[in-house]
């Protein structure tokens, strides 16, 4: 962090030209508060209305509503929570041994590798999520890849396994949690690598030696030293992971089936299709308060302020 | 066994790359495919076809056409309100600092069907009927934060003391920031505005919410042609971008290395 910040800023001889702040701040804020603030509100009033679209809606505090949403759809929002959560744990175990390579193993290549991260990016979100049908659909990439290896029965052996846990139907990737969960986590990785990346590039490696000359295993130098040292980049990525991978559902409809419905989606066809506007509304006020709930509990318990 | 010990975060590192690239290689691969019906999962043949013809498929390409006007329009104003947002934070002293980082964070922090739900029930309420206009207001509300943040990060980490040196050479305040301050700020503010355009171009579930019938953005293109099998165009499409930003990416690292050994001879 730069002095300027940890002094709070600005120098002194600013103050007295009190408005120019607030004349920078006012277009940007402005737009903030009627199309960001403003909605939420509007959403939290929207989910205590009755009426329908025909004939209008009149605020009636009517909390029922948020009973009949939850007791029909808490499967979903438990499932976006757990896929969303698994998602944060397999990118962060997949991102930090790539956020440290490249921060301190990849030499001159440290650039190409980071536009690489970056790069899918550029193609878009729903293609990409599309490409791991033609991954993992029946006849496609990755089986004939196993079957070119001798190794279908492998491939057959996971799917059957899925199949017995009743997560799929036996004999297929596509259309399961796992197919689900490895999309999300394959989506959101990016999100997870570059803070990890910030805050790992940083650290001082003399420190993993002065560990290992005070007789600690790596493991050890890794788990007191470097792990929570690393902390604030692992909570600035799991965040970013977690959020948009809860009330994600493109990974859910692309790659998923009915048992595999995310809130997101019951979400989208409530407003969209079925029209039920406050029900809809009711849902997405929860998302989000839970969302809040455990961000905050999270962020308390790894015990750092520092927010992306 | 030392030797994969020693390299070990190699390997991983660059498995987990490959994860990474995987997707966006069997993009451009299958977009030389020619399949046999609709779906474009299997291998059939190699093909120039969708490249020679990239708009033979109905729609799609009033739907680039759609994206990348608003994608242009929103990531320029979100641009310059970001841009007066993070000089205002990182250089300037004033009330209500915490309040307003508090309201430039929270979208970041909000799932997009939430941001996306919410607005829809304004615009429901107000009786705005939704279009290209309420998705350009959307898009513009969630990419602001994105480009004050990148913005901010690159004020807060230039040296004040440049700005004084300015000013001790006789540089009015104007003339400091037209010749200092702001040529030094303008590559975070370009990454803000390519962040603001990638955003915007890419996202599906906010336009989604605030969108019609007859403002078809190209994710809901491809969400819409996802029903009924993708046309090879769209891995065209995809291909095009990926290749463009790759070679736009190294294009300007080229640059900056032959200026920067420019400088040093």
């Amino acid at each position: 962090m730069s002095e300027a910040l940890a002094t709070g800023g600005p120098p002194a001889r600013r103050a007295r030209r009190n408005w120019v702040p607030y004349a920078l701040l006012a277009p940007g804020l402005l737009w903030l508060i009627v199309f960001f603030a403003v909605p939420t509100l509007s959403l939290v009033s929207q989910s205590l209305q009755t009426g329908d679209v025909y004939n209008g809606y009149v605020l009636t505090w009517n909390v029922q509503t948020y009973v009949d949403a939850l007791s029909t759809y808490w499967p979903q929002m438990v499932r976006s929570l757990v896929y969303a959560g698994l998602a944060t744990v397999f990118t962060l175990l997949l991102g930090y041994p790539l956020a440290w390579f490249i921060a301190h193993r990849s030499g001159r290549f440290k650039n190409v590798l980071l536009v690489l991260v970056v790069a899918p990016f550029f193609t878009s979100f729903l293609i990409r999520t599309l490409a791991w049908q033609t991954i993992l659909g029946n006849g496609g990439l990755l089986e004939s890849t196993m079957s070119w290896l001798h190794l279908t029965w492998l491939l057959h052996g996971f799917e059957s396994f899925l199949g017995l846990v009743n997560l799929g139907t036996g004999n297929q990737l596509l259309y399961t949690p796992f197919a689900v969960v490895s999309g999300l986590t394959y989506n959101f990785l990016p999100f997870m690598v570059l803070p990890l990346y910030a805050n790992i590039e940083r650290l001082d490696l003399r420190l993993v030696e002065a560990a290992s000359d005070l007789y600690a295993t790596p493991f050890h130098a890794f788990r007191r030293v470097i792990w929570p040292l690393s902390l604030p980049g692992v909570v600035a990525g799991t965040l970013l992971t977690f959020i948009p991978a809860a009330g994600d559902y493109i990974n859910s409809v692309l790659l998923g089936s009915t048992q595999t419905v995310m809130i997101g989606q019951v979400i989208d066809s409530q407003f969209l299709r079925v029209l039920n506007y406050p029900l809809a509304a009711a849902l997405s006020v929860v998302l989000m308060a839970v969302i809040i709930g455990l961000v905050m509990a999270y962020v308390r318990r790894a015990g750092t302020e520092e927010l992306v | 066994m030392t030797w994969i010990r020693r390299h070990l975060v190699i390997v991983i590192g660059l498995l987990v790359m490959a994860y990474i690239l995987l997707p966006n290689l069997v993009v451009l691969a299958y977009s030389f495919n020619k399949p046999n019906g609709r779906l474009n999962i299997t291998w059939q043949q190699f093909s120039l076809d969708a490249w020679l013809h990239p708009c033979n498929s109905p729609g799609i390409c009033t739907s680039v056409g759609l994206s990348l006007k608003i994608g242009i329009i929103a990531s320029l104003t979100a641009t310059v309100l970001g841009t007066l947002v993070a000089f205002a934070l990182g250089r300037h002293r004033f009330r209500g600092r915490a309040g307003t980082n508090l309201l430039i964070f929270m979208p970041m922090a909000t799932p997009e069907v939430v941001m996306g739900s919410s607005l829809l029930t304004l615009f429901i309420a107000l009786g705005v009927g939704t279009g290209q206009t309420t998705i350009l207001i959307a898009h513009i509300m969630f990419c602001l934060s994105f480009v004050v943040v990148t913005v901010k990060a690159r004020i807060a980490s230039l040296d004040p003391r440049l700005e004084e040196a300015a000013a001790d050479l006789y540089a009015n305040p104007l003339q400091a920031f037209r010749r200092v301050t702001f040529p030094l700020v303008a590559p975070g503010i370009a990454a803000g505005a390519m962040l603001a355009f990638s955003l915007s171009f890419d996202d599906y579930i906010i336009t989604n919410f605030n969108a019609s019938p007859s403002s078809v953005t190209f994710p809901m293109y491809i969400w819409g042609a996802a029903q009924r099998g993708v046309p090879v165009q769209v891995n065209v499409i995809g291909s095009i971008m990926f290749l463009g930003a790759v070679a736009f990416v190294a294009f300007g690292q080229v640059l900056a290395s032959r200026r920067e050994r420019a400088g040093t001879a």
